[in-house]
């Protein structure tokens, strides 16, 4: 039999070490080889694409990045590893887990409990973005674009705008452009807090408006067009939009 | 200092409370007025009324309290149906005593007079009894209970969960980590209604510093300053305990990097101020958590010291910190800690 290639994230440490001596102590009927360890969020995304880990045990409750989120950065990954989430007691997050048919275990683990879960992570393998992103509570911290072998992060509060094109979404941040394979009309749900749409295609930070411009329309009715901090390109604000949007700005 | 009281079985009102004394004169007068508005077409009329009804009432009702001021210690040995009897009765008699004297003169119906003493005798027993339940000692008992501080189950778990991975590597530090989680749980399960000195809180703040080290090892450093601390201050039990968990929740759980808690307790003339502080964390979601707890807290202070203890919190630029000042008080503790 093949060892098994197990991944452990957890903030505290001793945590670690006990899944480490319960996995030594069902390696007679599941035998299993720690792949990597990470003590936070952002360290197990750097981490796990190039460990090779096909399960990874994840606490939820993590500085940095929740596990969650970890998760569902993970799931876009070509050879994403199936998730075993492991939590001391947070009840929405349970609820949740039940909801969405995801495994999970409650610390203090036991050795048969983490041997059935590991076997079923096995059988049923990664759990699906959506599937994570309904058991989700809130809107993510990042953005993720998958490569091969490792996950770029994009801190949600850097983008300043996102425009869609076909089926690619460009996040703008101050520095650069990021395609990321997500729809408009989600990421206007999730981040609605954040973003605001000012035309079919476009959405942008509130916290980043700074003003209008009129657009110097020659012949058709006159429009407006958005003016970003930091940002040299005006981005039009629809006739549909406008009534939303023009109260944004002191 | 104490709120405990004796179980009292279900006492009538303490007649010689000079709020309870006035609270019956009050009800009894403006009782008799709206009796004597209602019977009368005038306010001519209504006054007249009021005044001859006046003649029987007030004697009666200073006959009434005297008798029962000085029946007081005994009345509260009785239970609360037998002393209403007797109560009404006494009033009953000395309605017809001195209806029979001043009847004549004041010209009111006998029968109509003792109903009316009667009705109002049995609503002013009735206002008073709801009154004493609403502001019992027992009723600032059960709060205190309700208020005291609950462990987060978040803890416990993680706790038990890292005392399990050193039981094979290093038995000697499960065995103190399990004593002091004991310790903790001890205090935790104790009634929470008498002062503990400071020294045995501190003692407390310890035990519960040591597990969250095990937990987090080099991510929590503590700095404790307790030179000042005036250990014989008495204060509620588990009273920063739950500030300083507060602390590492809030303040080091959530960071990536390791974060300073510093726990400083002094006297300032009759006054202890205790302060705690950690690494604030603006981007931190649980606030309200944090919220409820110092409610909580300040609340339980209030059962205690009144208006002499205050409880603050705030950010002061990257740190957060609570401050609670309570008066130095020292003394015997009612119960064993």
């Amino acid at each position: 039999m093949t060892e098994l290639r197990v991944f452990i994230a957890d903030d505290e440490q001793p945590a670690r070490e006990r899944l480490k001596t319960l996995l030594a102590d069902i390696a007679a009927e599941l035998p299993a080889r720690v792949v990597g360890e990470a003590a936070d969020g952002i360290e197990t995304i750097e981490q796990l694409p190039a460990s090779g880990a096909q399960v990874l045990l994840l606490d939820i409750q993590m500085p940095g990045m929740g596990g969650l989120e970890v998760a569902r950065h993970l799931a876009a990954l070509p050879g994403a590893p199936a998730v075993v989430f492991v939590t001391a007691h947070d009840r929405h997050a349970i609820e949740a887990f039940e909801l969405n048919a995801l495994d999970y275990l409650m610390k203090p683990v036991r050795a048969t409990r983490l041997a059935a879960a590991l076997r079923k992570a096995l059988a049923s393998g990664p759990a699906s973005g959506e599937r994570l992103a309904r058991a989700a509570s809130g809107a993510r911290e990042y953005f993720s674009v998958a490569e091969r072998n490792r996950i770029a992060l994009v801190p949600v509060r850097d983008v300043l705008y996102c425009k869609a094109e076909l089926k690619y979404v460009t996040l703008h941040t101050l520095s650069r452009e990021h395609l990321v394979e997500e729809s408009l009309v989600a990421l206007e749900k999730e981040f609605a807090e954040r973003f605001v749409r000012v035309h079919r295609n476009c959405l942008v930070a509130r916290s980043a408006i700074r003003g209008f411009e009129r657009a110097a329309g020659n012949d058709e009715e006159p429009h407006w067009l958005v003016v970003l901090e930091g940002v040299a390109e005006r981005l039009p604000v629809s006739r549909r939009q406008w009534p939303i949007v023009k109260d944004l700005v002191k | 200092m104490s709120i405990k009281q004796n179980p009292g079985l279900d006492p009538l009102p303490d007649f010689r409370n000079l709020g309870v004394a006035a609270r019956i004169l009050i009800a009894a007068n403006v009782a008799a007025f709206f009796v004597a508005l209602a019977a009368a077409s005038t306010w001519a009329d209504a006054l007249d009324a009021f005044v001859r009804a006046a003649a029987i009432l007030e004697p009666v009702l200073v006959a009434s309290l005297t008798v029962l001021y000085l029946a007081a210690p005994w009345l509260v040995r009785v239970s609360f149906w037998r002393g209403s009897a007797l109560v009404f009765a006494l009033v009953i008699f000395l309605t017809a005593a001195t209806h029979a004297a001043l009847g004549e003169i004041v010209a009111l119906d006998r029968a109509r007079t003792l109903a009316l003493a009667g009705a109002l005798t049995l609503a002013l027993l009735a206002y008073l009894r709801l009154h004493t339940k609403a502001f019992s000692p027992a009723l600032a008992e059960a709060r205190l209970q309700a208020l005291q501080a609950r462990i987060r189950p978040h803890f416990l778990f993680n706790s038990l969960n890292a005392v399990l991975a050193l039981i094979r590597r290093d038995p000697k530090r499960a065995e103190h980590a399990l004593e002091d989680l004991a310790e903790l749980f001890r205090a935790l399960m104790s009634d929470g209604r008498s002062l503990v000195r400071l020294a045995d809180e501190i003692a407390l703040l310890e035990r519960y510093a040591a597990i969250e080290q095990l937990r987090l090892g080099g991510r929590l450093r503590l700095t404790w300053e307790l030179d000042h601390a005036p250990v014989d201050a008495l204060l509620p039990p588990l009273l920063l305990q739950p500030i300083l968990e507060n602390a590492v929740y809030h303040g080091i759980e959530p960071a990536t990097a390791p974060g300073d808690v510093l726990v400083r307790i002094e006297r300032r003339g009759d006054r202890v101020l205790a302060r705690i502080e950690n690494p604030y964390q603006p981007e931190h979601s649980h606030r309200a958590g944090n919220r409820m707890a110092l409610a909580n807290i300040r609340e339980r202070l209030m059962l205690f010291f009144d208006a002499e203890a205050r409880l603050e919190s705030r950010v002061e630029g990257a740190r957060y910190l609570v401050e609670v000042e309570i008066p130095y008080r020292t003394g015997r503790t009612e119960a064993a800690p």
